[in-house]
């Protein structure tokens, strides 16, 4: 079934833009990535938008689809009415280079500050050995897809700018959680979460979860639990002493 | 309305001036939870301060147990530790412990934080203040200290659960008796049991916090379990909010004679 559906997209650039008007033909089983490519061969050849594989694996396509960070190879049409006027912008938390396509620089840079995993000393790749139920846990982070609608949505950095510097965002507290957890990493990673990324800037309010497409339950199974693990070395006056009694490592 | 803070204009972002385009009811689950949450303060701070009808042989309202100063009423208790000076309603002594329980709670916060303080109100809906710094500094920080309430309202369950046991007597102190008021004292230590096993600082105490699961089969089968209740959280925070007003509202009616606690056998 064919209809003709109105679009608004955002186009510009660093130093401004505005939301412009389409009118443009949907077909039965298109997603918004489709309607955006037709946008593109029809009426705005020069319409700038980042895209690979069309199968929500790539991480590529994160826009805001009527005011929801989603992907737009995974929105299909038909979930909106064919009276609804869809609206498309760019990533609001991060600097708009050109119509929907924005820098994602700052996930890179967060990226960077998390050390990488480091096994013990002496063992060698190849070497590894550690059983299934110990890695289970921190498989399902792996699922991650770098698409950064979280870390666009969390509000810390979203509304706040300022708090870029100080804040590494869910992706990246998720991936001290994920070594935290990893059986054959030595670094004890809770300081660090606490005191270099900003762990205590979440507040736990669940949006990168919600917007997750990858349906990891990232507030849940990593940034609480690393909370959890967070306060069993700073916040915990029992552990402490028990820690200064007997050495509780490698549990 | 608000709209995206200086900071955030100025930083090469896209300049859209709408809070949200959001074009669903982002506002209804907030608004209903600011509804349900001060309806709830209201009841139990009128039922707390009122110091009146929260006993009947043999059913106690979980806002006054334990009843630990000797104002409370001939019978409620046998464990008076606050003794004769406490003049104040004996209810406000033991509801600090559920208070600061959900207060801290991981799932509470996220409710409060949306719902209160707009912080933010929805996903993608841009929050109305100034400046952010979550739980990193007081006086929030300090709801990392959730795991000892944790413990606290523990030993509070095990004081719920008791009082059910005993809610299996008639009047006159009889066992092997039972009544709706027995049910409902039951629902609620249940419900509040759920909610306990269900919470998050239990999950990491019985398994979160190891790094090596394999080491420790029996807290990984706990831990499993928890965490399958995990996900089902927020929903016992909602039941067992509701039945402890329920239970208390039962035992106010059967106390002030509204009505008869109806007996089974
Ligand atoms: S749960 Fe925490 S990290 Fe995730 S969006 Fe909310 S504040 Fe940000
Ligand atoms: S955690 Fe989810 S939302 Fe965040 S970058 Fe990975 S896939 Fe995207
Ligand atoms: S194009 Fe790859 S995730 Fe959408
Ligand atoms: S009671 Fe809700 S997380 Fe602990």
């Amino acid at each position: 079934m064919t209809y003709t559906a109105s679009m608004r997209v955002w186009r510009g650039d660093d130093e401004g833009g505005e939301l412009v008007d389409y009118e443009v033909e949907v077909n039965e089983g298109e997603v918004v990535l489709d309607i955006v490519h037709r946008l593109q061969a029809t009426q705005a050849g020069d319409l700038a938008v980042r895209w690979n594989c069309k199968a929500g694996k790539c991480g590529s396509c994160s826009a805001e689809i009527n005011g929801k960070p989603r992907l737009m190879c995974l929105t299909r049409m038909n979930t909106f009415g064919e009276d609804e006027v869809v609206t498309i912008t760019p990533l609001r938390a991060f600097p708009v280079i050109r119509d929907l396509v924005t820098d994602v620089s700052f996930n890179y840079e967060k990226a960077r500050e998390v050390p990488s995993f480091t096994p013990p000393v002496g063992l060698e790749p190849g070497d590894y050995r550690m059983t299934q139920v110990d890695v289970s846990r921190s498989q399902e982070f792996r699922k991650c897809i770098e698409c950064f609608l979280c870390q666009n949505t969390c509000h810390a950095i979203r509304d706040h700018e300022e708090n870029k510097k100080e804040f590494a965002g869910p992706r990246f507290l998720m991936r001290v959680a994920e070594l935290d957890m990893h059986p054959l990493d030595t670094l004890d990673r809770k300081e660090l979460a606490q005191d270099e990324l900003g762990l205590g800037y979440c507040n736990i309010t669940k949006c990168c979860t919600e917007v997750c497409p990858e349906h990891i339950k990232i507030t849940d199974n990593a940034l609480i639990p690393l909370k959890e693990r967070v306060a069993d070395v700073k916040y915990d006056p029992i552990r402490w002493l028990g820690s200064k009694i007997r050495k509780r490592d490698g549990l | 309305m608000a709209t995206l803070p200086d900071a955030s204009r100025t930083a090469g972002r896209a300049t859209i001036s709408q809070r949200t385009l959001r074009t669903d009811k982002w506002w209804l689950q907030p608004l209903i939870t600011v509804i349900v949450l001060v309806s709830f303060v209201i009841y139990s701070t009128w039922r707390a301060f009122s110091n009146a009808n929260y006993f009947y042989e043999p059913l106690i309202s979980p806002f006054y147990s334990p009843c630990l100063a000797t104002s409370c009423v001939e019978g409620s208790t046998n464990f008076t530790p606050f003794g004769g000076w406490w003049i104040l309603s004996p209810a406000l002594i033991i509801l600090i412990i559920p208070l600061g329980f959900r207060m801290t709670c991981y799932y509470y916060r996220k409710a409060y934080y949306r719902s209160f303080w707009q912080s933010p109100p929805a996903c993608a809906v841009s929050e109305p203040h100034k400046k952010y710094t979550g739980e990193t500094r007081e006086p929030l920080i300090l709801q990392n200290f959730h795991r000892y309430f944790f413990y606290l309202g523990l030993l509070l369950n095990i004081v719920l659960t008791y009082d059910a046991i005993i809610a299996f007597r008639n009047h006159d102190g009889e066992w092997f008796h039972m009544s709706v008021g027995t049910v409902v004292l039951l629902a609620n230590a249940t419900l509040l049991w759920m909610y306990s096993l269900s919470c998050h600082s239990c999950r990491h105490a019985l398994g979160g916090r190891l790094k090596h699961f394999s080491k420790h089969p029996v807290r990984y089968k706990f831990w499993t379990v928890v965490s399958r209740l995990n996900t089902r959280h927020p929903m016992f925070a909602w039941l067992s909010l509701f039945g402890v007003a329920l239970a208390d509202f039962y035992v106010m009616l059967v106390a002030q004679g509204t009505i008869q606690n109806l007996y089974f056998f």
